[in-house]
């Protein structure tokens, strides 16, 4: 019953997305229908899961499992795994998810590839679901490169456009990038399993109890274990867009909002996260690892909450935020969280999604996401303002609501480890206020600076640049109840995140309350968010005054640390002039005129000589044939 | 005593005056009769052969070379008077189209 359960989480989302291909394709109905269907039955039968095992954690860690690939010595299995860390993300992806599937109606409602938009959204789900579930390392591989295909043909949903198309293929490749360095991380982690090749495995429990034997054996020397965790962190890098592999997240928002929302707010992103944690018994046995994988996250953290700091586009400013709070769920599983990093996996998926989605809601209405093109939403938009208003609240942390919880818990666990990365996440999570009251304080308040003419074209984000369809009818009006409902229950479970007893279901102890984090903490916000209404809101100092006074690093923000240029000089220069010059010069030189130019010289220099035996005259001929039939016959004779 | 060895002689003889005229004669139809002369010495040299050993399987050979060079004596004198009509020529020099 239970593994019939799981299963059909697996597989309710890639039946939709079949259906959908299948039938659907005409039917924008149907594929809406087929697609939600699938995710909440998915949801459902999680739900079920959950009630099943709420208070009893041993009830609830099975696997079921079919053979899929079969070798002589390696047997790879395709099937469900179900324990509390891997219930929760199921529910986190399944529950938002479905939010988003229903938002995304009114949402795409004049789109002219609906039916495309949920077929793909429903394979993201299965191939989100298949690494959540995934009982070994190549299941997981291959669900994270389906997520990684999925998320490509989302961002690029208006492929049209040049710059979406742009952006979903630099989330492909930058992916890929990191990818490599996983998969040679996963076939690593196989070849150390055991000794004897029959005995290795690619299954999570297996691994881990083999591995721990050996390692306790002292089998496996140190390096190669850091190395394997050095590698298999790539992944996460990637996935989750650490830095300085996080350039495709901001690209990514030119995808429609429910998919920023869905995979670059809730889920996708949150993979990464979610492996680490799948994998922490080995990374936490590797100290090295963990330092690196601290340090990467809290450098997110910071890096990106500065560059929202200095970003425009709402859309923008909500991906450097998700970047940012990432890096914190990075650096609490580098400190030794795992419980708290899913934690804020857990909140931030909610309060996160919410803010897209309010910001999707703007976008639907005005057509415009530049902060400073808007303004006035709180009175056109009244329950948006306030969905979003709860949202920014829970990131800044603000006291009761789900984000300050969990952000507390990684505050905690980083005094109790490293002052220096307690001291740069308070720093971010001042930040963190600063940036999301500015985008409240200048996109909300104050008096609308929209132009009339709405839906005519404008802002290079919206709904209307591709395809130029009707102007939504309600615009600067509030959107539809089927994009408000989505909100209002990711708003309520944004408040009420941090009642729901996520870290206790994951199996932590109850923690204490500091009080002492948890005022230094709400003091930085409070800072933030004075700083931001001192400044955007009562103006008592002009923006463009911190602008100018801020010059150099203000520069040096906007062109985002020039890490994106420092990637085209190297495609541009290394790559292409260097690498690929010198792979065309061996092509040019060493292939086409060497060896293919070469044997056509051979053979006409050899015809040359010969041809000159093709006298024309019969007694030449004769003459040589006489000769040959001689020889022959001398040689027949002497033996 | 005239045996098996004479006729021999004469065959080969006669083989290389048919040689020796295909590569000094220029004419066309004198190179095609000194093969008629060499066919003949090989008939010549089968007879031979078949008379000495009791054998005949000789006979048998001539009869198929006969036949061959008359077919072959067809197609020869057909190309000499293509050669004739097209070239104006019958000096198997001046025929040398098939060159380089």
């Amino acid at each position: 019953m239970l593994s019939a359960l799981a299963w059909t989480i697996l597989l309710a989302p890639l039946a939709a997305a079949a259906l959908i291909l299948l039938a659907g394709v005409h039917r924008p109905k149907l594929s809406a229908a087929a697609a939600i269907a699938g995710l909440l039955t998915g949801f459902f039968c999680a739900v079920r899961l959950f009630l099943h095992a709420y208070g009893r954690h041993d009830a609830l860690l099975f696997e079921s499992s079919v053979s899929w690939i079969a070798l002589p010595g390696l047997t790879i299995p395709f099937g469900v795994l179900i324990d509390p860390l891997s219930l929760l993300m199921t529910l986190i992806v399944t529950g938002v998810g479905s939010l988003i599937f229903i938002y995304a109606v009114g949402y795409m409602a004049e789109d002219h590839a609906f039916s495309r938009f949920y077929g793909i959204l429903s394979l993201f789900a299965f191939s989100m679901l298949t690494i959540v579930l995934s009982t070994n390392w190549i299941q997981l591989f291959i669900g994270w490169e389906l997520v990684g295909f999925s998320s490509y043909m989302l961002i690029g949903h208006w492929y049209a456009k040049p710059s979406a198309a742009e952006a979903g293929k630099k989330a492909f490749m930058v992916n890929r990038v990191a990818d490599f360095g996983f998969m040679l991380g996963i076939l690593a982690l196989w070849a150390a399993s055991s000794p004897t090749v029959s005995q290795r495995s690619f299954h999570f429990l297996t691994l881990e109890r083999q591995l721990s034997s050996l390692i306790h054996a002292g089998l496996i020397p140190a390096g190669t274990l850091t190395l394997i965790g050095l590698l298999l962190f790539c992944g996460p890098l990637g996935k989750s867009a650490q830095f300085p592999l996080h350039v495709w997240l901001p690209d990514a928002m030119e995808g429609p909002t429910p998919v920023s929302a869905l995979i670059h707010a809730a889920t996708m992103v949150a993979a990464g996260v979610y492996l680490l944690c799948r994998a922490f018994w080995l990374f936490s046995g590797l100290p090295e690892v963990m330092t690196v994988i601290m340090w990467v996250g809290g450098a997110t953290a910071f890096l990106s909450a500065c560059l929202a700091l200095v970003e425009n586009d709402l859309k923008r400013i909500l991906a450097y935020s998700t970047l940012s709070q990432l890096g914190y769920m990075v650096m609490a599983v580098g400190l030794g969280g795992r419980v708290e990093g899913m934690y804020h996996l857990g909140t931030h998926a909610f309060f996160k999604a919410l803010l897209f989605l309010s910001a999707g809601s703007v976008m639907h209405a005005t057509h415009e996401l530049n902060i400073w093109k808007l303004g006035g939403l709180a009175h056109s938009m009244r329950w948006t303002s306030l969905c979003f208003l709860v949202g920014a609240l829970a990131l800044a942390g603000c006291p009761g609501l789900s984000g300050f919880f969990s952000k507390d818990e990684i505050l905690v666990l980083a005094r109790e480890h490293h002052l220096g990365m307690y001291v740069l996440a308070t720093i971010t999570a001042g930040l963190t206020a600063l940036y999301i009251a500015r985008a409240w304080f200048v996109a909300f308040t104050g008096s609308s600076r929209l132009s009339t003419r709405h839906g005519a074209g404008g802002g290079d984000h919206g709904v209307q640049a591709h395809p130029p369809g009707p102007p939504s009818t309600h615009a600067g009006g509030e959107s539809p109840p089927i994009m408000l409902v989505p909100l209002f229950v990711l708003a309520a479970l944004s408040i009420a995140g941090g009642y729901l007893g996520i870290p206790h279901f994951l199996g932590a102890s109850h923690t204490e309350f500091h009080w002492d984090v948890a005022a230094t903490s709400i003091a930085a916000a409070l800072i933030g968010l004075t700083l931001a209404w001192l400044i955007y809101k009562r103006q008592a100092v002009s923006a463009q005054q911190v602008v100018q006074a801020l010059a150099l690093p203000y520069s040096f923000l906007q062109r985002r640390y020039w890490i994106d240029e420092i990637y085209s000089w190297y495609v541009a220069t290394v790559q292409q002039k260097l690498i690929a010059g010198l792979c065309a010069w061996v092509e040019r030189v060493v292939i086409i005129g060497t060896a293919v130019n070469g044997t056509a010289w051979l053979t006409r220099g050899a015809g040359l000589l010969l041809r000159r035996c093709q006298t024309g005259r019969v007694q030449t001929y004769v003459f040589v044939f006489l000769i040959g039939v001689a020889g022959l016959l001398t040689l027949v004779l002497i033996r | 005593m005239i045996g098996p060895t004479h006729y021999l002689i004469v065959s080969a003889l006669l083989f290389c005056i048919g040689l020796a005229g295909i590569l000094t004669r220029r004419n066309v139809l004198m190179i095609l009769l000194c093969i008629e002369v060499m066919f003949n010495a090989a008939n010549l040299a089968f007879i031979t052969y078949s008379y000495a050993w009791g054998n005949l399987g000789g006979h048998i050979a001539v009869f198929f070379i006969i036949v061959v060079s008359a077919a072959e004596v067809t197609v020869g004198l057909a190309i000499a008077i293509l050669l004739s009509r097209q070239l104006r020529t019958l000096n198997a020099d001046e025929v040398s189209l098939l060159k380089w």
